[in-house]
């Protein structure tokens, strides 16, 4: 059954059309990649998910049911920027998420559990001020993960970082993914790492452009790929993306 | 040789850096006293500072026959009530409002304007009307200071948490917090080491009410003394008491300095300057 599921959904601000006639379902243990040029709407479509924003018109579901237009603790995001929170040590951080749910479980096994996982064992009474940027986005994952959200939602989450850490936070990801059969939706401006790391790649941009008045079109899916098996190479699909969205 | 940009004293250097303007100052004092006492043996513009010393004494350190109390100590006293109930009124109200219209949307929209609109009246020319609602006793001195500063503190704070990144506040959201564990668990706690440091930038407007209330209608306080002696010309005692006042001004906001850095180190990172 899918997780999430988009019913031609449209977005409108006044009389500029966002995202049109967007519909697509998320399977569970999907590892879905959003690419698409700045401006197209890829925020956009985060926005929905997290509840952010309400669609203007068309339904989402989340295992069935409408997705409520507030964030939730079924829904975890990590942001490429401020995800966590600068007042707390590296394990309060992480023992937030579940101190929310439950007031008496101070989980701290849990949360040191979680952060071993990151590789964070090490670091866990400083404050984020003192970690790297990729140590603060390892961080901002085990605190999304703490709380098992149905769905990981990674918003730029390796943009800011250098190539090498950038890798290594990759094979972080991945790890995570298989391990924990997490369901994760990625929007990134990396096609490489959209097409390394995805099960399926979605392209987010305008079908039809009206020159004279360019905002009465919105953007949709206009590629979706599944990716069967993975191959070190890049598939043929991502040569001829990146030349469509350059 | 470095650019001036670029040259930072450090250590014993800052501290003689530091010095030399004071005592220049006091220098350039004793200088000037010392000259018009030459000419006139009876000058009480600059007294000499074995003058003032002499003050401190009597009004410091020995009990006015009259009343029974010593004048500094009374007048400290009296003054740091004041001081303290209004900066407490000022503080709370600001943490619980700042909080709320920097958080709350609705909040926003429905104080916003009013606290807009009452920061922009002179707090002094509202001494009158605390004066007649209030009467002539403490409340309205108190209420002075509190009156002066909550609409900044409040404005002050409500900004700062309203620019807490939106993230953080969506990033809550999904671990499960609601509006209440938004608010104290993530904004309060950030907001605290922003209160205390507005608390500091309105010391200054603090003592200036307050010594305005006490000039005004008081029969005890710093202001009140310094304003007394003035009829008599008496800058003996007028300079000591100012100097007083500046030094608990200073340890006020050492001490609040120091309490954020103690209480909040993650607001105060090690600096590389």
């Amino acid at each position: 059954m899918a997780v999430l599921s988009f019913r031609d959904v449209w977005v409108e601000y006044g009389d500029k059309i966002v995202l049109e006639k967007v519909s697509l379902d998320v399977e569970e243990g999907a590892f879905v990649s959003i690419v698409g040029p700045s401006g197209a709407g890829k925020s956009t479509f985060l926005r929905l998910v997290l509840g952010q924003e309400a669609p203007s018109r068309g339904r989402i579901d989340l295992d069935g049911a409408p997705l409520r237009a507030e964030p939730g603790p079924d829904r975890g995001v990590v942001f490429q920027r401020y995800s966590v929170f600068p007042h707390m040590t590296v394990l309060k951080n992480v023992m937030f998420g579940v101190q929310c749910s439950d007031r008496k479980r101070s989980a701290r096994d849990e949360a040191i559990e979680m952060l071993r996982q990151v590789g964070l064992g090490d670091n866990l009474d400083v404050y984020p001020a003192a970690l790297s940027g990729g140590m603060q986005q390892r961080l901002a994952i085990a605190q999304a993960l703490i709380t098992r959200p149905r769905i990981l939602l990674l918003d730029e989450p390796f943009g800011a970082l250098d190539p090498g850490v950038r890798l290594d936070m990759h094979e972080l990801i991945n790890g995570l993914w298989r391990e924990h059969g997490l369901t994760i939706l990625m929007v990134t401006h990396d096609i490489k790492e959209a097409f390394k790391l995805g099960t399926r790649v979605i392209a987010i941009d305008k079908r039809r452009r009206d020159p004279q008045a360019p905002h009465r079109y919105g953007s949709t899916a206009v590629y979706d790929f599944p990716l069967e098996k993975k191959d070190a190479g890049l598939p043929r699909e991502a040569h001829r993306l990146a030349q469509t969205l350059a | 040789m470095p650019r001036l940009l670029n040259v930072r004293p450090r250590g014993g250097g800052r501290l003689v850096l530091g010095l030399v303007p004071i005592l220049l100052v006091l220098l350039l004092y004793v200088t000037a006293s010392t000259a018009r006492h030459a000419a006139n043996p009876s000058d009480k513009i600059l007294p000499t500072v074995s003058a003032m010393a002499e003050q401190v004494r009597v009004m410091g350190f020995e009990v006015d026959p009259q009343t029974g109390d010593v004048p500094l100590v009374v007048d400290t006293l009296a003054s740091l009530k004041r001081l303290g109930l209004g900066l407490t009124y000022a503080t709370v109200t600001t943490l619980v409002l700042g909080l709320g219209i920097g958080l709350l949307p609705v909040m926003r929209a429905s104080l916003g304007p009013l606290v807009a609109a009452i920061a922009v009246i002179p707090p002094i020319a509202m001494l009158p009307i605390l004066f007649i609602v209030f009467g002539l006793g403490e409340t309205s001195k108190i209420v002075l200071i509190f009156v002066g500063l909550t609409p900044f503190m409040v404005r002050d704070l409500a900004s700062f948490v309203a620019s807490i990144p939106e993230e953080q506040l969506v990033k809550a959201q999904t671990l499960g917090a609601g509006t209440w564990l938004v608010a104290a668990r993530v904004a309060l706690p950030q907001a605290l080491p922003r209160l205390i440091e507005s608390l500091r930038f309105s010391l200054g407007p603090a003592w200036v009410f307050l010594i305005s209330g006490e000039a005004i209608a008081s029969d005890v306080g710093l202001g009140y003394r310094i304003f007394l002696v003035r009829r008599y010309l008496a800058m003996d005692v007028i300079l000591p008491y100012v100097a007083w006042i500046s030094i608990l001004a200073v340890l006020m906001d050492l001490g609040l300095s120091a309490l954020s850095r103690a209480a909040f180190p993650w607001a105060h990172p090690a600096r590389a300057r």
